[in-house]
């Protein structure tokens, strides 16, 4: 059991500092949060240059184009690329994280060399189009129908909260092709471009006032049967894969922020005299406190997927972080509602956004409900309710 | 980085669980609980023996030479166990307080201002310095028996931990060598004890809810029940990562958010336990009264939360 990262490591971690240091000061200001076309046009750029310098898809197997580096190196990039205020995954989330991901465990060697390049390379950016109006935790309760017509699908269904439909290429897309079968059995994973005659994407508003998801129609959408990943009706055993890799690694950058901007939130209570009062410092002392065992825990699930060896889908440990991590981050802002007072309501001051934003932690990729089902029946064993 | 145990940790962890198996489980416990709760002498000398109190003292000096990770892993095992007895106290003093590290003397200890556990029967006493955070205090030996004569006793919550109070000022011997990390020392092994109480009321839960039904089902199918069991190991996965660490970097600030996670985990736990358990969790039957009591008591002692927060808001920037 140690912490202590290895020379070769070290040296990993040395050549990405130097290397954001020459990059970083050359990019555009941040786009505003609410406009996507400039989120994408930012967030690809920036992919480009990881591409570019080898860093894209640093911990993907080699045989899909990425680097196969290791779970920790790839932990140290997402570390550092945060400390360094690099930008966010942002528009490439979907691809890079799931999408991706699924395709090189799922995919054949024909789908990977069409659809994983453009995803490291950030010339194409997905979507992810599984939840429908009346299945959102109840995932494989969804409606849309995929008909067989030749060598093609014919879709037809809705689907909604759809993360940057707007500016999307490509959807990994859930729909049903046995309504026969019983729910989880009757489901496939498509690929669907987003610019197929037939799809209709409407921005839907968010309680922050941005247009991050939409809702997306599909009226007799055509998808060639040459881009299904995994069997006819195995699309849930595909999606489970998907969601693992949704769970595993996407909150670790995440809790870097969250230090810097608790550092932050001491400098402000300290500069506008709210440090004295005991009460808010010591919220502040214990987040800390839940801020570093957050990260330890990464380093030991990290630790863990290394141990079980490369190419491993990550485990349900995924569901331990998301739990606490997601109401950790709703009360970081909570605290920051506190230090900022009378500016608290303020949307131009910072930590209000997000404050706003931190309410779809509990929600999306899996309500904390469901995660306790999760926690409970994979790792506890409990029985399996209604 | 590798921070998982490795397989010489496991082995320890192993072997510790199967010792106190076989010398402190459910039946001895509970059989302690009724005679009374004086340190059981020869399992005191039967832990020295085994190392419990010398595992960090060097091979030169009779000792097994391992480190704050290993001992974690023992106090982890004495948390699940509820092994009663002084026994961080004995362990920081093996070394300066002669018989400390075979377990033939009994060391308690005196944190200012906190009511002091097993003084009745022990042989040697620390007495910790001041100081609000873990940074600043030392720790001196002082005589046990003046001590207890101006005590008085506290009818104690724990029934397996009797506690004394005292009033007067205690004269302390000079500081020991490298006391000042004594209450860091002793604040990481008391969250351990936390962690391995955690997990332990965390497993007790998980097994009465499969096993106990109500409307035709096992209660742990309800989610209402399943909900609080996946807090708990949520609360005691956590603690554990932020024990192991501090353990691991022995840094103050660490070990202060280690003890205030697991304190959090203890009790927490030791509550939804016996909610758990529901009207069984209220009697003296089960033994989950114990590890709640036991986690609150441990909450008070080392470094308490408002302290272990005050040093981790100055750790802020
Ligand atoms: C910001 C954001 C981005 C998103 N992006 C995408 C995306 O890109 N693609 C996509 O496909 N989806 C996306 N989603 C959808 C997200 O996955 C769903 O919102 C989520 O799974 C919950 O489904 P729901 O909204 O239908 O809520 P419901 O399932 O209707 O749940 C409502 C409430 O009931 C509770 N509940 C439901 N079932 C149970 C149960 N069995 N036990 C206990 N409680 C239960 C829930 O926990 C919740 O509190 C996004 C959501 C948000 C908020």
């Amino acid at each position: 059991m140690d912490l202590a990262y290895t020379q070769e490591e070290q040296e990993f971690r040395a050549r990405l500092r130097e290397w954001l240091a020459v990059v970083l000061p050359g990019l555009p200001p941040k786009p505003r949060p609410d406009d996507w076309p400039g989120r994408r046009a930012y967030d690809t750029a920036w992919q480009r240059m990881l591409y570019d310098a080898g860093y894209a898809g640093l911990h993907w197997p080699v045989d899909a184009g990425g680097r196969g580096a290791t779970p920790t190196q790839h932990l140290i990039f997402l570390e550092e690329t945060e400390k360094a205020g690099a930008p966010y995954v942002g528009a490439n989330f979907v691809g890079l994280l799931h999408a991706g991901p699924t395709i090189a465990a799922e995919g054949t060697s024909e789908q990977r060399a069409r659809w994983l390049p453009p995803v490291l390379s950030g010339d194409e950016i997905w979507c992810q189009g599984f939840s429908e109006p009346d299945a959102g935790s109840d995932l494989a309760a969804l409606r849309t129908r995929a008909v067989r017509d030749g060598d093609h699908y014919v879709v037809s269904g809705s689907k909604i909260w759809t993360s940057h439909a707007e500016v999307a290429d490509w959807c990994e897309l859930l729909v049903r092709t046995d309504p026969a079968a019983p729910k989880h059995r009757g489901i496939t994973w498509l690929a669907m471009e987003m610019d197929a005659p037939g799809v209709t994407v409407r921005p839907l508003r968010t309680l922050a006032g941005s247009t991050e998801f939409a809702e997306m129609f599909l009226d007799e959408v055509r998808v060639p049967v040459s881009h299904r990943v995994g069997a006819e009706n195995d699309g849930w055993r595909v999606t489970m894969v998907t969601l693992s890799f949704e769970r595993g690694t996407a909150f670790v950058g995440e809790v870097v922020a969250c230090r810097r901007t608790l550092d932050a939130l001491a400098a402000e209570a300290r500069r506008g005299g709210r440090w004295d009062d005991p009460v808010l410092r010591r919220r502040l002392g214990r987040l800390n406190a839940e801020f570093r065992a957050l990260w330890r825990l990464t380093q030991w699930n990290v630790s863990e997927a290394q141990r079980a060896g490369a190419g491993g889908v990550p485990g349900t440990g995924g569901s331990v972080f998301k739990l606490r991590y997601s109401h950790a981050r709703q009360e970081l802002y909570e605290a920051a509602a506190e230090v900022l007072g009378a500016d608290s309501a303020d949307l131009d001051r910072e930590w209000v956004l997000d404050r706003l934003s931190s309410l779809s932690y509990t929600i999306a990729a899996g309500t904390s409900q469901i995660q306790r089902n999760i926690v409970a029946e994979r790792i506890l064993g409990l029985p399996k309710g209604r | 980085m590798d921070f998982q145990l490795s397989d010489d940790q496991r082995a320890l962890r192993a072997g510790v669980r199967e010792l106190l198996a076989g010398r402190f489980g459910r039946d001895r416990m509970r059989v302690a609980l009724d005679d009374g709760t004086g340190v059981d002498r020869a399992l005191w000398r039967e832990l020295g023996e085994a190392g419990f109190f010398a595992l960090r003292l060097p091979e030169a000096e009779g000792g097994v030479g391992l480190g704050l990770p290993e001992a974690v892993l023992l106090f982890e095992e004495a948390g699940r166990s509820l092994l009663p007895g002084p026994l961080i106290a004995t362990h920081l003093a093996a070394g300066p307080v002669k018989g400390a590290a075979q377990g033939e003397t009994v060391v308690a200890v005196l944190d200012p201002g906190q009511p002091v556990a097993h003084l009745g029967e022990a042989d040697a006493l620390l007495v910790l310095g001041p100081g609000n955070g873990p940074r600043e205090s030392g720790a001196a030996p002082a005589d046990v028996t003046p001590v207890r004569d101006a005590a008085t006793p506290v009818r104690s919550m724990d029934p397996f931990t009797p506690l004394w109070r005292v009033a007067d000022p205690v004269e302390a011997g000079e500081p020991l060598p490298g006391g000042g990390r004594l209450r860091d020392e002793g604040a990481l092994l008391a969250a351990a004890e936390q962690l391995g109480s955690a997990a332990r009321t965390t497993e007790m839960a998980v097994q009465h809810a499969g096993e106990r039904e109500q409307f035709g089902s096992p209660i742990g199918s309800f989610q209402a029940v399943k909900h609080l069991c996946a807090g708990m190991l949520v609360r005691a996965e956590l603690a554990r990562c932020a024990v192991y660490a501090a353990a691991v970097t022995a840094d103050p600030v660490e070990i202060a958010g280690a003890k205030l996670l697991a304190d959090d985990a203890a009790v927490r736990n030791a509550r939804d336990c016996l909610q758990v358990h529901g009207g069984m969790g209220f009697t003296w039957e089960a033994d989950v009264h114990l590890h709640l009591k036991r986690a609150w008591l441990r909450s008070g002692q080392w470094l308490t939360a408002a302290a272990a927060e005050e040093v981790l808001a100055g750790d802020l920037c």
